[in-house]
């Protein structure tokens, strides 16, 4: 017998008594301001909200924050650095210092962005960049975790990932320090609709 | 680490931890921030009590039909492009690992960070094979650095001081002699371990949640580590206890509520990264393991046990991991969890484990899965007695008390004496073998007892 | 209503005047209590160190003392919750069974089942409230800082109808203290800067008493405050419920 029927003929002697799985609302909404919400959270863990009105608004702000970007790459058409077609080896991102994505929605609660491969060019780009930029419709903003399942499980993916800030560690001390081996900023343009 | 202290047990481990009190302070005051920090994330949410119990149920539920989920995963899993392996032991999971390492035919891999690998002792069994395997994690690449284990799951180098980083990172990054600044500490590893991640084809990973009805994997780092392993390889292997499958997707959204905010205080961590097929021209393996798991699914009290999420917020909390250290658990997880969980693995070697706790039931409360973590603590004191593994000395006292307590005249006169005896004779109790009066003094004893006292003003004045 | 005192073998032995002011107290309510004379303990020391199976005697003698009352009342959380959780007995559970539901913690007992509203207590001066982990998290006679629900305390609504007593907040509101039975020699080191730790957080709020419904705990911090020759005092709630005006 192979470790498989070992493991799951094992499982079936021994598993406990049948128990239910329990139904939940998934309505935990406090009445308040989503996207107030969501800048206060996505501040909170190291982000950078900023309202934008026309995509001008986001090659002004990094120009103005980040004045000595060589390499920027985005998957948005509408922006200077779009990039129709993005290399297939990971490798060629290293020098990446921006990178500026779409976002599928945030949440509230947490101020995270949920982001699936479709946007990101290439799986990589998220993580090898120096710094992040998403841009999100200030409408797509969910409440709470529960809502932004609801709303994933009519999107459908290969990989999917919640982003929420920068990377970081308090592997040190407890003391936190942004830019852990991912980007070491994270912007959220929010786009008025 | 000496061989002496290897076989100490944690008594006499966390006595030597606390011959540095002002030390004992920093980790006690470094971890209950941690714990305040829980709290606040706790407090902003008013359903907080409703999702512990949702997930306790859902937990529950899967570990009363592991069989099917664990079917239903694969069958997904395996329709998604992703291969499956099933491991039964430790050993047979480091075999799967190294096999589909040397297959690939290198000889470096990363790895963030994976509590099974831990457990499984994969790095240990991989150098010996000549496979040399990066710890990406910040905290577990400072202690592979002082080839340390981890001494907190979710912060593994909580016991080390910054200058004590310095110092490491200086021998072994070269970085300048003296330096301790966690800014320029972090940078500096952050450089070293990037050329590690850009040479890597094999990324090992572990697992937080596996999601039975669509075959995806979830797997929360706050550094990007995991993700920048596995994007920029060729082959990700996430290695995963059976117990961490969950049923549906939709379920993730109370989990995922809990888990950080349980372990750090954060709303969520930094990376969530939901793994359902793999990118074009990559391989992805899923390893299930066993080892010892589906023997402890038979047993009601402490089957619980495999609920945990691994947040970490029990040894957070406890007053007694704060004051003993990591290392004094001499076991992969330490703590509250790595007290219930290790004796079921060896109760021999880990026979002490369970009475490492005063039952505060502090684990308990701040367990988001509802783990009875203190009760299980008791119930193993209960059945490492009935083996037989505590010390002959310890039973013997034990019967003599039973036999006191349970004769009331008996316990009046020895009673009467133990007064007497600490009254006129205190430097036969006051010395210091006795280990209560290392640090404190005896209570001073009163003339009579109030069964005496009871006996004069009451049953006799009435 | 017929109401038992249990009085735990090491406060019989060691602190006389805890039971005492518990029987006065009670008394003063007018409530008729009844100390039956063979008891001794719970069988908790063995228990908590592994030895439930050495409990069958002190559980039987515990049965033959406690079975004919209404109410039995205690003054230590931990003893109460060791009964309400292991008292079992193969001959006759369910006597054993009624003693779980009849067996209350003394502060429990005058706000659930008396719900005293006033008391004629006087006890001017700071104190600090240790928390006993088996009464708040065990009997739940007080909200925890873990849980995230209302807050309430039945030590703290006692002590407030005190006259002139002072309840200081301290930093730490309800950590252990370190006793834990027989952990506090097998572990000596933790438990004793567990003890210390504690105490520190009262003495640099100022208190002059440091007053629990658990004995136990106080025997520790006694014993840690005496190393220290602090001028910090241990007293029981009970003692200070029973305080004369």
């Amino acid at each position: 017998m192979g470790s498989r029927e070992r493991v799951l003929q094992n499982i079936l002697s021994q598993q406990a008594p049948a128990k239910f799985l329990p139904t939940f609302e998934t309505n935990y909404s406090h009445d308040s301001d989503n996207f107030q919400k969501f800048c206060e959270a996505l501040e909170s863990i190291g982000g950078k909200a900023v309202e934008i009105v026309t995509w001008k608004g986001i090659t002004d702000h990094v120009a103005e924050q980040y004045p000595s970007m060589r390499r920027i790459i985005s998957t948005i058409s509408e922006l200077p650095w779009y990039v129709p077609q993005f290399e297939h080896d990971p490798h060629s991102f290293e020098n990446v210092d921006l990178s500026v994505l779409k976002g599928h929605f945030g949440v509230a609660e947490n101020g995270a962005v949920w982001v699936t491969e479709s946007l990101m060019g290439h799986r990589s780009t998220p993580f090898i960049s120096q710094h992040l930029a998403l841009v999100l419709n200030k409408g797509d903003i969910v409440s709470t975790l529960h809502e932004a399942y609801d709303r994933i499980d009519r999107i459908s993916y290969d990989f999917g990932i919640f982003i929420a800030g920068p990377s970081k560690t308090a592997d040190i001390e407890q003391s936190l320090v942004l830019g852990a081996h991912g980007p070491k900023s994270m912007t959220v343009f929010l786009v008025a609709t | 680490m000496d061989t002496k202290e290897k076989t100490a047990d944690h008594a006499s481990r966390a006595s030597a931890f606390n011959r540095d009190e002002q030390r004992v302070n920093w980790h006690d005051k470094t971890l209950w921030f941690v714990r305040e920090k829980r709290d606040k994330a706790a407090w902003q949410i008013p359903e907080w009590e409703h999702l512990r119990e949702l997930a306790s149920q859902i937990k529950d539920n899967v570990l009363s039909n592991l069989h099917n989920y664990l079917i239903q995963f694969e069958k997904q899993a395996s329709s998604n492009g992703i291969i499956v392996h099933w491991a039964a032991t430790a050993q047979e999971h480091n075999e799967i690992v190294y096999d589909i390492i040397r297959k690939k035919g290198v000889s470096q891999i990363v790895k963030s960070k994976s509590m099974l690998t831990e457990e499984c002792h994969l790095n240990e069994y991989l150098l010996e094979k000549g496979i040399d395997v990066v710890d990406t994690d910040f905290g577990e690449r400072i202690v592979q650095l002082a080839e340390e284990p981890p001494s907190h799951i979710v912060l593994p180098c909580i016991h080390k001081k910054k200058e004590e980083i310095g110092a490491l990172f200086h021998e072994h990054l070269g970085t300048p002699e003296g330096s301790s600044d966690p800014v320029f500490l972090a940078a500096a590893a952050r450089a070293d371990l990037r050329k590690h991640f850009m040479k890597s084809s094999v990324a090992l990973t572990g697992v937080n949640f596996a999601v039975a009805e669509t075959g995806e994997i979830v797997v929360c780092t706050n550094e990007g580590n995991a993700d920048l392993g596995v994007q920029l390889a060729d082959t990700h292997i996430a290695c995963m206890g059976i117990e961490k499958i969950i049923p549906q997707r939709k379920h993730l959204g109370i989990f995922l509520r809990l888990l950080a905010r349980s372990a750090t205080g954060q709303p969520i961590t930094t990376y969530s990264s939901h793994f359902r097929k793999p990118r074009a021209g990559q391989e992805t393996h899923v390893v299930l393991v066993d080892n010892g798991r589906s023997e402890r699914l038979k047993s009601i009290d402490f089957r619980n046990a495999l609920k945990c999420i691994r947040c970490g917020a029990c040894m957070n909390t406890c007053p007694v991991y704060r004051r003993s250290g990591g290392h004094s658990y001499h076991y992969a997880i330490a703590g509250p969890i790595g007290a219930i969980l290790a004796p079921s693995l060896d109760m021999k070697k880990y026979a002490d484990l369970p009475f490492a706790s005063t039952l505060c039931g502090s684990c308990s409360n701040v367990c988001p899965v509802k783990i009875d973590i203190h009760d299980q603590l008791y119930r193993w004191r209960q059945v490492i007695v009935k083996n037989g593994y505590v010390n002959p000395g310890k039973s013997l006292g034990m019967r003599t008390m039973s036999t006191v307590l349970s004769n009331p005249s008996t316990f009046r006169w020895i009673g009467r004496l133990g007064r007497l005896f600490i009254k006129h004779l205190p430097f036969l109790v006051n010395h210091k073998l006795n280990p209560w009066y290392k640090k404190r003094e005896m209570p001073a004893p009163p003339a009579q007892s109030f069964h005496q006292w009871y006996k004069t003003m009451r049953t006799n004045g009435k | 209503m017929r109401v038992a005192l249990f009085v735990p073998c090491y406060i019989d032995q060691f602190y006389p005047k805890v039971a005492i002011a518990t029987l006065e107290l009670l008394e003063k309510l007018d409530i008729q209590v009844t100390y039956p004379e063979r008891q001794t303990c719970c069988g908790q020391p063995m228990a908590n160190a592994g030895f439930e199976h050495l409990t069958k005697a002190t559980n039987k003698l515990f049965i033959e003392n406690f079975d004919k009352y209404d109410y039995i009342v205690s003054p230590s959380g931990s003893c109460v919750l060791h009964v309400k959780h292991h008292l079992h007995s193969k001959a006759s559970e369910d006597l054993a069974h009624s003693i779980k539901n009849n067996i209350y913690e003394l502060t429990e007992f005058l706000i659930d089942v008396l719900k005293v509203k006033k008391l004629s207590s006087w006890f001017p001066h700071s104190v600090g409230l240790h928390q006993s982990c088996h009464g708040q998290r065990g009997l739940m006679l007080s909200q925890m800082s873990e849980i995230v629900g209302p807050p309430f305390s039945k030590s703290e609504a006692l002590l407030n109808m005190v006259g002139g007593l002072n309840l200081i907040a301290l930093d730490r509101s309800d950590e252990c203290c370190g006793f834990g039975g027989t952990f506090c020699v097998t572990e000596d080191a933790v438990s004793a800067k567990m003890g210390l730790d504690r105490v520190r957080d009262h003495i640099s709020h100022g208190v002059e008493f440091i007053t629990s419904s658990d004995m136990s705990c106080l025997m520790h911090l006694e014993g840690i405050l005496r190393r220290l020759k602090s001028d910090v005092k241990v007293a029981h709630i009970a003692e200070i419920l029973n305080a004369p005006a």
